[in-house]
């Protein structure tokens, strides 16, 4: 258990100091917020209506901005050696170290996406249920893709096929991310509906992301 | 010979050589009796003539599944017993199964626009099948992006097990949700729902595509086979000069 915690508060210290990803992502996901609506015009109905998605939208990317080296790094300095003969189960270890990446990169997001929501001209109600289903969904987005920052630690290009890989696999979690959060403004599904998918794809990516993500890890060190 | 010995890539060169001619032809019978039967197959009364790209396209979308099947159970293959032969079947399905996948993408497309009235759209069997797709294309980029093959064989089985999880969604996207693609219509509970007529040349077509996807698969695993030991030489000889 002190192990776990260790990691926890060593991969969080990283992520937070110079050169680490967490101030990185949540500025890329202001950046992207705000490139869109210099390409579709300021035109506030519009942006009230695709807000979610666009917010959804730069969560996804932005997430992938420091998963390459979530693993990687480790690798480079040999930590990840250190790890995977250790006594601790690696899969825990991973989802540990999942947890951290969302702490800090995640979760900083969702306290942005409201203040962005405003700029995007979401009302109050919008920017709840976008809050909510953040806060759900972008687990989701870190477990699946700690699969492929598991699969690219070794390549020297990994960053571009981390995104080749674990784009696909995140659909889902955006097709019900973004229904959830529409259709607590605009209807006509009830929000419990996607809502709950979305519960059940996180937590389902909880259990297949940390364990495949580990056996990955197996397979390319050795 | 048992199955067993085939895990000899010598021996399962010999066997894809001597087996290779006879798949093909059987291959050409089959599309030569299935396009026959499907040319002579009466036109649906409400699409014309249109109805017969089904012919392609629903085979083409068994198929693509089906190859992803496979290297399903290839992905096994390599991380549970770690068998050579299994990584070369994994990596040669994969731009058979996304070369059929795409085919059923540009069929349905074709079917959709004078059904439909439209190339297409988002709907959960279409998107699911895009998925697919993409999935393949990620798996041929992890083959071609590690070096050492069997390394890129265990990254690429993981990614492949992962995926299949895509396989029931597709299966079942029409059933879950409601899309303008029609409901299952020839696997299901009760009775298939399309007239003899139509069932029988279709089912042909099946086996004819599944005939020339084993046939282009067990070609593609001999080529992957002697690929390696040219690579292998290739070392062996630049070791040998350094």
């Amino acid at each position: 258990m002190t192990a776990l915690a260790a990691v926890l508060v060593r991969d969080m210290r990283i992520a937070v100091r110079v050169g680490g990803g967490a101030l990185m992502g949540v500025l890329f996901f202001l950046v992207v917020a705000t490139l869109v609506p210099f390409a579709l015009g300021p035109d506030l109905a519009l942006l009230q209506r695709i807000g979610p998605a666009i917010l959804w939208l730069a969560a996804l990317l932005a997430s992938l901005l420091a998963l390459d080296r979530l693993f990687a790094a480790d690798h480079e300095d040999g930590s990840l050696d250190l790890i995977l003969t250790g006594r601790t189960p690696l899969e825990l270890v991973v989802l540990v170290k999942g947890v951290a990446h969302w702490l800090t990169t995640g979760v900083p997001l969702i306290v942005a996406a409201p203040l962005i929501g405003l700029m995007l001209n979401l009302d109050a109600r919008a920017a709840g249920a976008l809050v909510l289903t953040l806060l759900v969904g972008t687990p989701a987005l870190t477990f699946i893709g700690l699969i492929g920052a598991a699969l690219a630690v070794t390549l020297r290009r990994g960053g571009l096929l981390l995104a080749v890989l674990v784009l696909p696999l995140a659909v889902p979690v955006l097709i019900f991310g973004v229904a959830a959060a529409n259709a607590a403004v605009i209807g006509p599904v009830p929000f419990g509906t996607p809502f709950t998918i979305l519960c059940a794809l996180t937590l389902a990516s909880l259990v297949v992301g940390p364990f495949a993500a580990a056996a990955a890890l197996r397979q390319e060190i050795e | 010979m048992a199955i067993a010995d085939l895990a000899n890539p010598s021996r399962f060169l010999k066997f894809a050589n001597r087996t290779l001619p006879w798949l093909g032809g059987l291959t050409v019978i089959a599309f030569a009796f299935g396009i026959n039967q499907a040319a002579i197959a009466p036109d649906d009364y409400q699409q014309g003539a249109t109805v017969k790209i089904m012919f392609l396209h629903v085979p083409s979308a068994w198929l693509g599944m089906l190859a992803w099947g496979v290297m399903t159970i290839a992905a096994l293959g390599t991380l549970v017993w770690r068998h050579p032969l299994a990584d070369v079947t994994a990596k040669a399905a994969a731009p058979i199964g996304a070369a059929f996948t795409l085919m059923c993408l540009i069929t349905g497309s074709l079917w959709g626009r004078p059904m439909w009235g439209t190339y297409w759209v988002w709907d959960a069997r279409l998107t699911s099948v895009l998925l697919l797709f993409l999935l393949y294309l990620g798996v041929i980029a992890l083959w071609r992006t590690v070096e050492d093959p069997s390394r890129a064989a265990r990254a690429a089985a993981i990614l492949t097990l992962v995926g299949a999880i895509d396989l029931p969604i597709i299966k079942f996207s029409v059933d879950w949700w409601n899309t303008l693609h029609q409901p299952a219509s020839v696997f299901r509970l009760g009775a298939p729902t399309i007239d003899r007529s139509i069932l029988i040349p279709l089912l042909i077509m099946a086996v004819a595509f599944t005939l020339l996807f084993f046939t282009l698969l067990l070609a593609a695993m001999r080529n992957e086979i002697l690929r390696r030991r040219v690579r292998t030489l290739r070392l062996l000889q630049a070791n040998a000069a350094s």
